[in-house]
């Protein structure tokens, strides 16, 4: 009976100690994965049927809140701005010299033509606030050893109802994310690679956004250039700032 | 005027096959402009039957936030029905969701409506009769261009009504033809209850299909637009239509019109002793003037008889057998049938007829007015006048 109490007592012990862990490890990503401010050069790499699309921009992001795009190569993309303020988000077009307001239905659309929509780039809110992290075992991905673990959302409007995700154990940076409908079928899958120390953070600077259901070989997204909590002039962030 | 008529016919005869090219080009423009008249009545009539059959029935409840030209508001434009009456009314809720056929991605709509209704002739019934988990109900548009045939599976994602994504598979159960494009192109019907379900949105209705057994009275958060509202927008196209038409039928009205003119041109001229002739006989200048009208007039008359000859057999065997037209036209989500079946009716034979003789007897009395200047002796003369 002393024995029984005990194996309860310290299986219960441990369940705790777990889900503190896998908060914890959440928590960390969050904060790995979010900075106060973010200033990045990227490439976004669009596999299609026929031909590879590259598209290059210079992006400028606030907490989740606010981020501003302007697209630099190839010609027929050059000087588009993309901007976002909280739940809204513009888009100028410099052949027509027009802003509109990208909402409803429109969000859905595909940014200019990945797997990626105008709504996978609106969530703001962190993953420890969206949902319930548990580990459910350990795996070794490109040499790194990881923790998979399973969200399960805590709020009513998550975009997915389940996560997985695959954490570093040393560098609490996620190394494969994989995102399900409510039915269980798998929608996304998010790969991250060539994790590069940026002062006394780890980012991955090398990112696949797949949609699981299409064919193809899915969306790269390649940093070359990133600077962390760095001053951003406030201008950036307004309208304005879209037709300069 | 009698023998005005009789010299008219006389002449018309002897001149041979001017005669006969005058009258087949009046023949031809008036078969094509009532064969062109027939097939817009056609489509309009076969449009409307079908639009009513398939779509609009008695009319439409729409909640007040949404407008069927605006896909924006398809996401919030829906209320609930336990606010609305619905005797005579069927509920159809609509949601935006993606289909993956063979790996590709596609946008579509996705209907709910009951599947034991009677009030559209969508085939509904097939969703009862089907044990597939989701059955679904596609019309011959969406089925070739997602590739898709009856018993298929095709993988659906949605999202419920708090936007989280939902997907699974759905089962073709029947394809439907119809040439109402509009519920049709990109569209994929099941029971409205199972879409309920799948979106949380429990007895919401985006709109109401109403059946001849409604009477519409006021209810709060919605409108209804009856059969005419709902037909108004094919209406005006339908008379835009008739109004470029109509530039057709001009052009080639003043074609035929012109040989008639030419005609008549070059007989005066050529004809002036026989003129000089007539007026020597007794006829009076107005009474020559006459008999060249008259003459250029009989060209339209011959022309519509010749064209009743050989348009009437073609008229009904059009009628019979329909003129096919490619789907591209319904693709546009135009409401066409892909045969239409063209309307004769009888007033509009007997319009045409009248409007090209009208006009052919116009014509033609412009250059007979120079008969009534002519010197009568010059005219015997054969003095160029």
């Amino acid at each position: 009976m002393k024995y029984i109490i005990t194996v309860t007592a310290l299986a219960f012990l441990n369940t705790f100690a777990v889900a503190q862990s896998a908060e914890e490890i959440i928590q960390k990503v969050d904060e790995n994965m979010i900075s106060s401010t973010q200033i990045s050069t990227s490439e976004m790499v669009i596999y299609g049927r026929r031909n590879t699309r590259t598209v290059t921009s210079k992006n400028y992001a606030e907490g989740t809140e606010n981020s501003f795009t302007e697209y630099l190569s190839p010609a027929r993309e050059k000087g588009t701005k993309m901007l976002k303020l909280d739940d809204q988000l513009w888009i100028y077009n410099p052949s027509s010299d027009r802003t509109i307001q990208i909402s409803g239905h429109m969000l859905k659309q595909s940014v200019m033509g990945s797997d990626l929509s105008y709504e996978d780039m609106m969530e703001e809110r962190e993953l420890v606030e969206m949902y319930e992290p548990s580990i459910i075992g350990e795996e070794e991905i490109d040499g790194r050893q990881t923790w998979k673990l399973e969200l399960n959302a805590i709020v009513d409007d998550p975009t997915y109802e389940r996560q997985t995700i695959w954490v570093d154990q040393e560098r609490f940076v996620p190394l494969k994310q994989e995102m399900f409908a409510k039915s269980g079928r798998l929608l996304k899958r998010v790969t991250l690679r060539d994790v590069q120390l940026f002062g006394d953070r780890w980012y991955p600077t090398k990112m696949n956004y797949k949609d699981v259901l299409k064919d193809g070989k899915g969306t790269d997204f390649i940093i070359s250039d990133i600077e962390f909590d760095v001053d951003i002039p406030a201008y950036i962030f307004t309208k304005a700032s879209l037709r300069k | 005027m009698k023998i005005a008529f009789q010299i008219a016919c006389k002449n018309l005869m002897g001149a041979g096959l001017r005669t006969w090219l005058n009258v087949g080009v009046l023949s031809f423009v008036f078969v094509i402009i009532i064969l062109f008249n027939g097939l817009i009545e056609g489509w309009s009539e076969q449009s409307i039957d079908q639009s009513i059959e398939w779509e609009y029935a008695n009319g439409h409840l729409l909640n007040e936030d949404y407008d069927p030209l605006d896909p924006f508001s398809i996401e919030d434009g829906h209320g609930n029905i336990n606010d609305v009456s619905t005797a005579g009314l069927t509920p159809v809720l609509i949601r935006q969701a993606t289909i993956y056929p063979q790996g590709r991605m596609k946008t579509i709509l996705l209907k709910g409506i009951r599947s034991d209704q009677n009030t559209i002739k969508l085939p509904t019934q097939a969703l009862d009769s089907s044990s597939a988990e989701i059955p679904a109900i596609i019309g011959v548009r969406t089925a070739e261009v997602a590739n898709l045939t009856e018993g298929d599976q095709v993988l659906l994602r949605w999202r419920d009504k708090n936007g989280t994504f939902d997907a699974a598979d759905i089962t073709i159960a029947e394809i439907f033809n119809t040439s109402v494009a509009s519920v049709d192109n990109g569209q994929i019907w099941i029971s409205i209850e199972k879409l309920w379900q799948m979106t949380d949105l429990k007895n919401e209705a985006t709109y109401l299909i109403a059946d001849d057994s409604y009477s519409h009275q006021n209810v709060d958060g919605w409108r209804f637009e009856n059969q005419d509202a709902l037909l108004s927008e094919f209406r005006e196209l339908i008379q835009i239509e008739k109004y470029s038409s109509s530039i057709l039928y001009l052009v080639l009205l003043i074609i035929a019109l012109i040989a008639i003119f030419d005609t008549q041109v070059l007989s005066i001229f050529r004809r002036q002793k026989e003129i000089g002739t007539y007026v020597a006989l007794g006829m009076t200048r107005v009474e020559v003037l006459r008999l060249f009208t008259v003459e250029g007039a009989l060209y339209s008359v011959f022309g519509v008889i010749a064209g009743l000859i050989y348009g009437i057999p073609l008229f009904i065997w059009v009628n019979e057998v329909g003129i096919s037209f490619p789907d591209y036209y319904q693709d546009m989500g135009i409401n066409m049938p892909s045969t239409i079946y063209p309307e004769f009716a009888v007033w509009l034979i007997a319009l045409t007829a009248v409007i090209l003789i009208l006009s052919a007897t116009l014509v033609s009395l412009i250059p007979a007015r120079k008969i009534v200047q002519m010197n009568p002796v010059n005219a015997l003369k054969g003095k160029i006048q």
